[in-house]
């Protein structure tokens, strides 16, 4: 374990070589029986927690990353089983101690941090009861103490007045805030150990960086140490010490973080990261095709033999099937066959240049690690770049012909056009009740997309993308404003005509299961559009479907099976499929690959993409993941509390954002670059979301910017050539000849002080 | 005693043939598929069986087992069971109390199905109506249904019982009238949700109309839950006759029912004339436990996610 100390970035570093682990998992085996069959969800998971060290878990879903916390916890669900193995906690073993030793063992020296911080908290009980009843339990602390060290505790959270938060319910706090009691409740005992399950997953990306700081600055003030599961590989990048990579319910590799991420083993590692987008987008913004893992994770209620990554890996060779692959001994351990050799260039050798940028006199957060880099290349590239979407023209065209064709023909009209777009819901009332006002979800939101064209949409939870999604397709009513679709606004559409328009766009869901009928067949589902339109007769739309399967890759079979018989990654190509039955010229995906794992997302994103290719459809594409948006569109819209407040070619957007709000929703996205420095640095966006109810005047962002003056108070207009943004003091002129011309942060450098000096 | 035996004897008999007749037909189609998974839940044909069972006993029993269920005969009152040919004894004027437990089966049996059927029609409808609209229109209905509970129904049914002359056909509709408060919530809520389920609205994006949102999504989703809720109403039904006919307000002598009975058993229950309240008791309950099994198998069998190919 000295490998991972001299690893070791974060400042206090833990110096407990030749100590014992904290915690330790020897061989642990455990089984969820199920109504048809036993599921080994872990077998012969081998961990250790060094004190005050924090250990990220990663790894799919169904990897085991949950049931090894849960394991640990003694929490498994109802038929959840550990049937082999030790869990040894400072030495002793849990599975062999009495029962009530160990749960005061597991109250006390652990706490545990769940991914939803609303179902992880009892809606009837005050915060600080809450937060006190493992005090009260454990320690029977009176009443008025529990108060006490509860006001303290959710001090020490960084809860605002918790005196007041103390008596308040869940549901009057917002979700980071929810997420923070809930930390607050696991460090109430002042535990040795602290399990954070997907701790963030639940959050928006701004709000997710406060709770990551949060977490590592108490796990120094407590010293304790933090077990971190997550899916996520750029959190654990940020805030790890060591990294446990999971596949179906074993540790593949683990290694000091630095290690593991500047030069994977495994091969399952180094696949997985080669399948996140941001790994594909190159330095001068064109696009590589992501690689995408093939198949699916295995059945873990079948007996498995040999490697079990052995059937979606690229280098398999007979000995992967038949032989049992331990883990290596030494620092880095792997268990594969044939790794990675030790020397190999990382996939995302960024980190060393990068670091000392970011950290030059206070180089504005733009200069984050991708640009870096990059500045030597991007002026041969930028020369292009005042026509829209000009950047894959560097590109091969083969991946992005579809902007390309936009560059072609730029006066091509655009397939969608949407003018001053506004939809008000009035909230709550009824009956007999005054309504109580009118949410504000859109506000005057304006933009165009050329057909073959992609246009990604971002913004945080409840800033109205879905939305505009939803007003797009035809599903809701505009309160103001046109929609207008190859010419025609779809408002003045009735009857035959409008169902007509419904051919042209087309809706895919984030939930595709939820999105189909659980009673139909999949035949059935992909028949409904073409029965709705009325196309073709029985035969021709039998013939249709069965294109369409093969378009997205689906066998034959699938026809006569529900929806529940498919995998996420199926349903959400049946769903993709779907769409385009009607053959539409613009499908607006609502966070399509959201609820995907990263390497089905990139099967996905893949298939999305050459679709596009070959169709030349154009995307409206919804999400909050800024890496998956920038990987998959030519013009990105940014938008902040139902105001689009930047729009322009997506490589600009996101490596020379304008507005405040854009950089700091680029710098909270946790990267895969193992660098907590840049994890740290970059605007930081503070506070909660205002109340759509009530939006502040002016700008709709002032209330969290750092750079706001009075001026503010008044709207800025949505301003600018190609790359436009709604902000009076931007970050950096529009780039004209010189679109890189930020990377090296003098325009930037020089916006910031004079905003400074307005006041 | 008798019916609890022969549930368990006919138990195989109603089993055995079901899944050798499924095992050799193709695994296609809605109805065979949710058959299967119905024939799984062992419960559920248990439930079955004794329902059959009961039903036949009510219905062809009097056909082979011939009483006089009309003309009071006081001289073989109070007979124990086996006494004078009468295998379950006489009750207090004197009818055979094996051929009165048919007929009053009959009567239960009769109004429980009719009345649970009536009640679920009337509840689907009153809350599909709510729930679709939506609006002030389901305010105001729902608030209809709030104010119908509201009233202890033992208050309403004395003032219908003394308005009315109770009869078959009034007795359905006095139950049906109250039982379709629960069935109208119980809808409007599924209505509520599956109208904005994705899949509808997905529908929408592809133009569709409202109409064939109900007729291909709605009514396909929230047909299950209707009929599950169907035989627990026929169970509560059953149970309402008996409540009726114990508190007096049931079918008029020389009628009967089960409910009525047991009501009569019970003023001797102190007499030491045991057969007069055990077979009527044992009887509603086993009849509302098969209508409770077959409502869990049929939940099994609308749930599309339990099905196996």
């Amino acid at each position: 374990m000295t490998a991972s100390n001299e690893l070791t970035r974060l400042g206090p570093a833990p110096d407990q070589s030749g100590t014992q682990p904290l915690l330790e998992l020897r061989d642990l085996d455990t089984d969820i029986a199920l109504r048809r069959g036993t599921v080994h969800a872990l077998d012969g998971v081998d961990l250790q927690v060094m004190p005050g060290e924090t250990l990220g878990v990663v790894g799919e879903s169904g990897s085991g990353k949950t049931m090894t916390a849960l394991s640990i916890m003694g929490l498994l669900p109802p038929g959840g089983r550990v049937t082999g193995g030790e869990i040894r906690f400072e030495g002793r073993d849990l599975r062999s101690l009495p029962a009530d030793e160990v749960r005061r063992i597991r109250g006390v020296r652990m706490g545990m941090v769940f991914q939803d911080p609303l179902t992880s908290l009892n809606p009837t009980m005050r915060i600080g009861f809450q937060v006190a009843e493992p005090l009260r339990v454990h320690q029977g602390v009176g009443k008025a103490e529990a108060r006490e060290r509860a006001i303290e505790i959710l001090r020490r959270v960084g809860m605002p007045r918790p005196e007041r938060i103390v008596d308040n319910y869940p549901h009057e706090l917002s979700g980071g805030m929810r997420q923070r009691v809930a930390i607050a409740m696991a460090l109430v005992c002042s535990p040795r150990l602290l399990i954070a399950d997907e701790p963030t997953t639940a959050l928006d990306v701004t709000t997710q960086r406060q709770i990551l700081e949060l977490i590592d600055d108490l796990k120094d003030e407590f010293g304790m140490a933090v077990i971190l599961v997550t899916h996520d590989l750029g959190v654990i990048a940020g805030r790890a010490d060591r990294v446990a990579v999971m596949y179906a319910g074993r540790v593949v590799e683990t290694a000091a973080t630095g290690e593991l991420f500047r030069s994977p083993r495994h091969r399952y590692t180094e696949a997985l990261m080669e399948a996140l987008p941001e790994s594909a987008i190159r330095d001068d913004g064109a696009h590589a095709r992501l690689y995408s893992i093939p198949g699916l994770p295995p059945d873990l209620s079948q007996p498995l033999t040999g490697c079990r990554f052995a059937p979606r890996c690229r280098y398999v060779t007979a000995e992967c099937r038949t032989t049992e692959v331990t883990l290596s001994t030494g620092p880095h351990q792997h268990a594969c066959l044939h790794p990675v050799p030790a020397t190999a260039p990382a996939p995302l050798a960024r980190t060393a240049p990068a670091a000392p940028s970011a950290d030059a006199g206070g180089t504005p957060p733009a200069a984050d690690d991708r640009t870096a880099p990059a500045s030597a290349a991007e002026p041969v590239a930028a020369s292009a770049a005042k026509a829209v979407a000009a950047e894959p023209t560097a590109a091969e065209p083969a991946v992005a012909p579809a902007a390309g064709s936009a560059v072609a023909e730029p006066a091509a009209a655009p397939i969608l056009s949407v003018r001053g777009l506004v939809k008000n819901y009035p909230a709550g009332g009824g009956l007999w009740r005054r309504s109580a006002g009118q949410v504000s979800a859109v506000a005057g939101v304006s933009f165009e997309v050329r057909p073959g064209e992609t246009f990604g949409l971002v913004g945080e939870s409840g800033c109205g993308k879905s939305t505009i999604g939803r007003l797009v397709v035809g599903l809701e009513t505009p309160t103001a404003g046109q929609i207008v679709l190859d010419g025609t606004d779809i408002a003045t559409l009735r009857g035959r005509e409008r169902r007509r328009m419904h051919r042209q766009v087309q809706l895919m869901f984030q939930d595709s299961y939820a999105a189909m009928n659980p009673r139909m067949r999949v035949d059935a589902i992909l028949a409904e559009p073409l029965e709705i339109q009325q196309v073709g007769n029985a035969a021709a739309r039998r013939a249709r479907i069965a294109t369409l399967l093969d378009q997205v890759g689906l066998s034959r079979r699938a026809l006569e099976r529900y929806p529940h018989e498919f995998s996420g990654g199926q349903l959400q190509r049946i769903g993709l499929a779907r769409s385009l039955a009607l053959q539409p010229r613009l499908i607006v995906g609502d966070e399509p690959v959201s609820a995907l794992d990263v390497s089905i997302q990139a099967q996905v994103l893949n298939l999305m993409r050459d679709l596009q290719q070959e169709l030349g459809l154009a995307y409206v594409f919804i999400s909050h993941d800024l890496s998956v948006v920038d990987y998959m569109a030519d013009r990105i819209g940014v938008m902040y509390l139902g105001k689009l407040v930047e729009v322009g070619p997506a490589r600009e957007v996101v490596r020379a954002a304008r507005h405040p709000y854009t950089q700091a929703l680029i710098d909270a996205v946790p990267t895969v670059t193992p660098n907590a420095e840049a994890a740290r640095s970059g605007i930081a966006i503070r506070g909660e979301l205002p109340s759509a109810l009530n939006p502040p005047t002016g700008c709709r962002f002032r209330t969290r910017c750092p750079f706001a003056q009075e001026i503010c108070e008044t709207e800025p207009p949505l301003t600018g050539g190609v790359h436009q943004v709604a902000c009076h003091f931007p970050l950096r002129p529009e780039s004209t000849a010189s679109t890189a011309g930020s990377a090296d942060g003098v325009p930037a450098v020089n916006a910031v002080p004079s905003a400074e000096a307005a006041r | 005693m008798t019916t609890l035996s022969t549930a368990a004897n006919a138990q195989p008999d109603t089993g055995a043939p079901t899944p050798g007749e499924a095992a050799e037909a193709p695994l296609r189609g809605m109805w065979r598929q949710g058959l299967i998974v119905f024939c799984e839940n062992r419960l559920a044909l248990v439930g079955l069986g004794l329902f059959v069972l009961l039903a036949g006993f009510c219905f062809l029993g009097p056909l082979f087992y011939h009483t006089d269920q009309v003309h009071t005969d006081l001289t073989q009152v109070h007979l124990a069971p086996g006494e004078q040919g009468h295998p379950l004894g006489t009750d207090g004027v004197g009818y055979d109390q094996l051929g009165r437990m048919m007929l009053g089966g009959q009567t239960s049996i009769v109004v429980g199905l009719a009345a649970g059927l009536l009640a679920t029609a009337l509840g689907t409808i009153w809350g599909a109506v709510a729930g679709f609209v939506g609006g002030w229109v389901d305010a105001a209905m729902m608030r209809v249904v709030d104010a119908m509970m509201s009233i202890p129904s033992l208050f309403l049914f004395m003032l219908l019982a003394a308005i009315v002359t109770p009869s078959v056909p009034m007795l359905i509709l006095i139950i049906g009238a109250f039982a379709w408060l629960g069935p109208a919530r119980l809808v409007r809520g599924e209505a509520l949700t599956l109208r904005s389920r994705e899949y509808v609205q997905a529908m929408r994006a592809m133009g569709g109309t409202g109409a064939r949102a109900v007729r291909r999504h709605i009514v396909p989703n929230a047909i299950g839950t209707v009929i599950v809720n169907a035989t627990f109403q026929v169970a509560d039904a059953i149970l309402y006759v008996a409540y009726l006919s114990f508190l007096g307000l049931g079918v008029p002598p020389p009628a009967a029912n089960w409910g009525g009975m047991l009501s009569d058993g019970l003023a001797d229950a102190y007499s030491g004339h045991w057969w007069l309240l055990y077979p009527p008791g044992i009887a509603i309950i086993l009849i509302v436990l098969a209508c409770n099994f077959i409502g869990d198998g049929l939940r099994d069998a609308f749930e599309v996610r339990l099905r196996r190919r």
